[in-house]
């Protein structure tokens, strides 16, 4: 009798088993059943068809899936919920549940939900380092109990593996945890070495695909009892769209990618071509693409592409509305935003009309009025409007060079006939502007395109313009208005400033206000007075609309300006009277009653390191978790909480439009790596003074930080706050220390100049909306890990994103600028303790706004009584303390922190 | 002394028979399985076989030393139902750890003392952990086929507390049993891992015993016995077998397969043949010894016993027919896929 010979392959099960043997073909694992692949399916299992949702993994088996990938990572599922009834149901289903299941998420919870359902032998999709070895390994042990192979994927604290060396290295070291410390056998080990996306114009994605083969081989090699899978579709994603292309692209990356060792992938097992059946052209070209044969692969790929014509496979569209008459046809993309026909709608329309501005002037404009009525109605939102407003950008431009040429043969006729040409300017223009030393637009590009598509011709001078350049563009241009945008408070003085200068050079058209930091009041107050021939505080780009159509009225101007002065006047009057209402402590009484802090029993956290530490880069996809959606609707003037707005009964529809929309760029920006986020942090020892002054010793010697105080009375007992009450007074021996932070979104200038060529605004605002989101996703997880790490003065934290968003985490992160600290100039001692210009690329603009837009910076403050408050407003006495304290002179500090005096300066 | 590796590489082991069968023989009515201690318990008792370690302790360790006696090597303690899940039908969820505790205390009273005797048979307490009254992959209800009357959860942490009770009783070896449910098996296997982590103690030897049902070779939960192996091999167990519903006769076919798939030692012990027109198993002792000597000689096997219907005197037959038969030989596991 001799003993029975196992070897040791990869064992998997459903209700029968799956072995991969040497001479197993490439197992397809079957991808539908995935929410966020399959639109499809996502909506049966919103919709709990679950039945029907059966039929599609049935339909995956049947067209010969060997192994089934189900996911349910949607924002709007519960995903633990929907992962579990459907894997119990599906366990009713003999013929689907004879295949193993691979559960992916990149939440493990709902991992683990769906490992409790299935008696087989699971695949886990996907473990990684990212978090760091610890959760590894807890995960790792997680999966092991309930008897899963797991998926690794290239992937660790510093970010997803897009080398050839990282790719390999990361996997040898989470194969070296598995085996060695969890008791994992090397065949329930699969890699995922990371297929990105290639051809995509850019040069470093060129050998993405090389270096998933080379990665393969290096593997097998060294681990060879391990397998590799992948999701091959991200290598074709430039090619969205295109199927042909795309299925070609798949079978020629397998080809290569099986015969190097590629063991399983996910992939549409219905829709795979043969390699050899591919068209021979094709194939050469994805060849050289995929193989990255020569630099001009991508192109020719590319121009290929263009010519193989896209079958629908999938969704057949409602396309009735294309038998319309051209003049519908153009009504229906703008109304509904369909950019796809609207190059060949257009010129089928200006053969028809005698001249091309007609067009403009008869069927788009007729579209745009019906758009604009709409939303002003209230039936159509911000983000439907700027998809119109791209269809009717892209109209324009396929009609602009007839135009010009037209243009050109009647000035070259007047000049032949010696007559003038008295053309008018058209449209009534509009100028818009960020004003100096300011760098956000996001509202002002919003309420670009909003009046755009009102008729009006913008001129829009982007971020940081100085009033000089304001004034000479607008009379250059015979602008009909001008209109001020600004963020942060100090633009409120720059726009006093503009205000004063219309005036000075007697400027007669209105002047608009608007922006995150602008308010009425202060419009009334402040600048409405500089300024008399109107001005007006626009709180959103759907005011807009009103407001500039009341004031270009010659008839309605007149009322509209006399109503607005007055009401500005009233709450100029009511604003005085207030303010006589509130009391004030004199500095003196204020600053004793501090907060009340027992500093004998407090024991200071040292901070993990002294100084600072740059994040040159840090992976999007750990960010993206830490989003809050909240604001994003907002900048689109979609008003709700989030997620509840995606179910709201009126813009439901649109928010969740829109949300699906921000997903797919955040899926592309994450994917292709188009943005960079980039950090410092930096600790340091730091005492207060007992007053309103923390020391903090760096290692270019102590610096003074300088802090405001609460002033207005308060009730007893409620003491008058100032940030420096939180960071121990010297006297007390206790050594403290104080943080401080900049982090910025790098790398949005192509994107956006990109989609400015394609007068694709809606991508453009979404960008830029996402970015800013993405800027402070980054600081909250840096924080984060501030409290859990690298301070480390909460170790034990477990708050889910829901409660951060929420602030309910100990310790805060105030930035100069904001409430707690109002006085920006002390962001620059911030800036140069982090030498956060030179190690994260930040820079700060004359009014300390910081560039790129998407920046965020601040100080941390561990101590568990600190909280965020607001400063409010303050008297003389302290701010003549404070400009002494600080070393500058009265009126220029008084000029910084107008916003918050009491007083008149 | 020797431990139940030694033994096994020497030779085939024998597990005990039925424990049902032989407390059937006792008679007992209702008040014998109340005893004084639940003489007013709300609900009746007859029946509830595993709470006899509490009330009739005598008896257990009376059917215990007849499968020593006979020549067990291992014998499995009266705990088939002892979890909170099955608990519940007699509204005892709060003896199950008590429960286990005993029945490990007794049989292993009763091993220790036949070890004595005979250092050279070392003799084995396997804490027995029975599939329980509901079912983590089947739905109770047709027309709700994603329907489930328990968690994951609650079965992982019922079999936890009867682990815990298992292995401070004394247990030397656990042993999850008539499997027809693999998740449930599964959730046992997570139970048992969680337990030896929590208490940071060796983990003790698993044995897992799956159950074909009928000829469909097929488990209850419908996975063929391959994709059943696969399923639990994460366990690392000491042994895979089969018990249970059918008699050797039809047992042959997936106790030779298992013993070609399987890294390590196989068990099986299959009932008293098929019932009968009574539902009486009335397959003779050497009847069942044949067939499971010729399993032995095949190879398939490094522990054979009985199941539902057989008997000591079964098991004394099994025992002496496999004597002088050499163990299968634990497989050579590759490091090399070809």
């Amino acid at each position: 009798m001799t003993a029975v010979s196992i070897k040791p392959f990869l064992r998997l099960s459903g209700l029968e088993p799956l072995v991969l043997r040497p001479l197993t073909n490439f197992v397809n694992v079957g991808e539908r059943t995935n929410v966020t692949g399959s639109k499809k399916f996502a909506r049966l299992i919103r919709d709990n068809k679950y039945e029907e949702a059966l039929s599609v993994a049935r339909q995956q088996v049947e067209s010969g899936a060997q192994i089934l990938d189900v996911n349910m990572d949607d924002a709007l599922l519960d995903g633990e919920k929907a992962m579990q009834t459907f894997l119990n149901l599906l366990q009713a289903e003999p013929d689907i549940a004879k295949i193993p299941i691979m559960i992916d998420s990149s939440k493990f919870a709902i991992i683990e939900a769906g490992l409790k359902c299935v008696q087989g032998k699971c695949i886990v999709n996907s473990i990684s380092m990212k978090e760091g070895e610890e959760k590894f390994i807890e995960q790792a042990i997680i999966c092991r109990s309930y008897g899963a192979a797991v998926i690794v994927m290239a992937f660790d604290e510093n970010g997803q593996a897009d080398t050839l060396r990282k790719k390999v290295d990361i996997s040898w070291r989470a194969y070296k945890i598995l085996t060695e410390q969890v008791g994992f056998d090397p065949e329930d080990i699969i890699f995922d070495p990371n297929i990105f996306a290639i051809a995509t114009g850019i040069e470093e994605h060129n050998n993405y695909a090389v270096d998933f083969i080379e990665a393969i081989k290096e593997i097998k090699q060294k681990m060879p009892l391990t397998r590799i899978s992948g999701g091959v579709s991200n290598i074709s994603f430039s090619f969205r769209g295109n199927e042909p292309v795309r299925e070609a692209m798949h079978s020629v990356f397998l080809y290569y990618a099986v015969k190097a060792g590629m063991d399983m992938g996910i992939v549409n097992a219905g829709q795979l071509v043969v390699y050899d059946e591919i068209e021979p052209k094709l194939r050469q070209l994805c060849e050289d693409v995929i193989l990255n044969k020569n630099p001009e692969a991508t192109d020719q790929l590319l121009a290929f592409a263009a010519t193989v014509k896209a079958k629908d496979k999938e969704e057949v569209k409602d396309e009735a509305w294309r038998r319309g008459t051209v003049e519908e046809r153009l009504k229906h993309a703008l109304v509904n935003g369909i950019t796809e026909y609207i190059d060949a709608d257009t010129e089928e329309a200006r053969q028809k009309y005698p001249k091309p501005l007609e067009v403009i002037e008869g069927p788009l404009m007729a579209g745009m009025d019906v758009v604009g009525d709409l939303f002003g109605s209230g039936k159509m939102f911000l983000p439907q409007v700027v998809k119109s407003a791209r269809v009717m950008k892209k109209s324009v431009a396929v009609l602009t060079p007839y135009i010009e040429q037209e243009k050109e043969e009647r000035r070259l006729a007047h000049l032949a006939a010696g007559t003038v040409n008295l053309e008018g300017a058209g449209a009534a223009k509009i100028l818009l502007a960020t004003v100096k030393g300011d760098v956000h637009d996001i509202g002002k590009n919003i309420v670009g395109v909003v009046l755009g598509c009102n008729g009006y011709d913008i001129i829009d001078l982007g971020v940081m313009v100085p009033t000089d350049k304001i004034l000479e563009t607008a009379k250059r241009e015979k602008v009909a208005a001008i209109g001020l945008s600004g963020l942060i408070t100090p633009s409120l003085d720059e726009m006093v400033h503009v205000a004063r200068e219309m005036k000075r050079q007697d400027f007669q058209v209105p002047l608009l206000i608007g922006g995150a930091t602008t308010s009425r009041m202060h419009t009334a107050v402040k600048i409405a007075p500089e300024f008399d021939r109107g001005v007006v505080h626009v709180l959103d780009a759907s005011r807009s609309v009103t407001v500039v159509g009341s004031l270009l009225n010659a008839e309605q101007k007149p009322e509209f300006l006399r109503s607005i002065t007055v009401e500005y006047q009233k709450l100029k009057e009511d604003f005085a009277n207030k303010r006589t209402a509130k009391q004030y402590l004199s500095f003196g009484k204020a600053q004793e009653n501090k907060v009340a802090i027992d500093w004998g029993t407090f024991k200071p956290v040292e901070p993990g390191f002294i100084g600072t530490k740059v994040f040159d880069g840090y992976d999007l996809a750990a960010i993206v978790p830490y989003v809050d959606w909240g604001p994003f609707f907002i900048a689109w003037e979609l008003h709700g909480k989030f997620p509840q707005i995606l179910q709201d009964a009126t813009v439901g529809k649109e928010a969740t439009k829109l949300y699906n929309d921000a997903q797919e760029l955040l899926a592309a920006i994450v994917r292709e790596k188009w943005l960079k986020p980039r950090g410092v942090i930096g600790f340091w020892p730091a005492n207060s003074d007992a007053k309103d002054t923390v020391v903090v010793e760096t290692g270019e010697g102590p610096v003074h930080l300088e802090f405001l105080r609460q002033q207005i009375k308060k009730a007893a007992g409620q003491p008058n706050i100032s940030l420096s009450d939180f960071i121990a007074p010297a006297a007390t021996g206790k050594k403290d220390h104080l943080g401080a932070f900049v982090v910025s979104i790098e790398g949005i200038e192509p994107h956006i100049k990109r989609f400015e060529a394609a007068y694709d605004d809606y991508n453009k605002i979404m960008l830029q909306a996402l970015a800013d989101r993405l800027a402070e996703a980054f600081t909250e997880l840096l924080h984060e890990k501030v409290r859990k790490e690298y301070w480390g003065y909460a170790q034990e934290e477990h708050l889910g994103a829901e409660a951060l968003i929420k602030e309910e985490y100990m310790g805060i992160r105030p930035a100069p600028g904001y409430p707690a600290c109002p006085d920006h100039t002390e962001k620059i001692k911030l800036f140069a303790m982090l030498d956060a210009t030179n190690q994260t690329g930040t820079i700060l603009t004359e009014s300390l706004a910081m560039f790129p837009a998407s920046s965020v910076s601040g100080w941390y403050f561990a101590h568990p009584a600190s909280k965020y408050f607001g400063v409010g407003k303050i008297e003389k006495d302290q701010v003549v303390n404070y400009a002494a304290r600080k070393g500058m002179p009265l009126e220029e500090i008084e000029r910084w922190l107008r916003p918050v005096l009491e007083y008149d300066a | 002394m020797k431990t139940i590796y030694d033994v096994l590489k020497e030779r085939i082991l024998i597990i005990d028979g039925a424990m049902g069968t032989m407390i059937q023989r006792h008679k007992l009515e209702e008040k014998d399985y109340r005893g004084e201690r639940f003489k007013d318990w709300a609900t009746d008792l007859k029946g509830n076989n595993d709470l006899l370690c509490l009330t009739q302790p005598d008896i257990i360790e009376g059917i215990h030393r007849q499968y020593l006696d006979a020549g067990a090597d291992i014998i499995e303690t009266n705990t088939f139902n002892s979890q909170r899940i099955s608990m519940a039908d007699y509204h005892m969820e709060e003896l199950s750890y008590e429960l286990n505790i005993a029945a490990a205390k007794i049989a292993k009273k009763a091993a220790a003392d036949f070890t004595a005797r005979n250092p050279d048979k070392p003799r084995f307490v396997a804490g027995a952990i029975g599939p329980m009254s509901k079912t983590l992959s089947l739905s109770p209800d047709v027309n709700n086929p994603g329907f489930r009357s328990v968690t994951f959860d609650e079965v992982t942490s019922a079999y936890y507390e009867q682990v815990k009770g298992l292995v401070e009783g004394g247990a030397d070896l656990l042993l999850i049993e008539t499997i027809f449910d693999t998740l449930n098996a599964k959730a046992a296997i997570f139970a048992i891992k969680k337990y030896f982590r929590d208490t940071h103690q060796p983990e003790l030897p698993i044995s897992i015993s799956g159950t074909i049902t009928d000829a469909s070779g097929r488990t209850l939960s419908g996975q063929t016995l391959e994709a059943f192996y696969v399923s639990v091999m994460h366990a690392r167990p000491l042994s895979i077998g089969l018990n249970c519903a059918l008699g050797a006769n039809e047992m042959r076919a997936h106790i030779e397969e298992l013993s070609q798939i399987a890294s390590c030692y196989t068990s099986a012990y299959p009932n008293a043949g098929l019932p009968n027109a009574m539902g009486e198993y009335d397959e003779q002792p050497e009847e069942t010894a044949h067939f499971i000597e010729e399993w032995a000689e095949n190879g398939f096997v490094n522990i054979v016993g009985g199941c539902c219907g057989t008997t000591p005197d079964h098991i004394r037959h099994i025992a002496q027919h496999v004597a002088a038969i050499k163990p299968r030989l634990l497989p050579v596991v590759e490091k090399e896929l070809v």
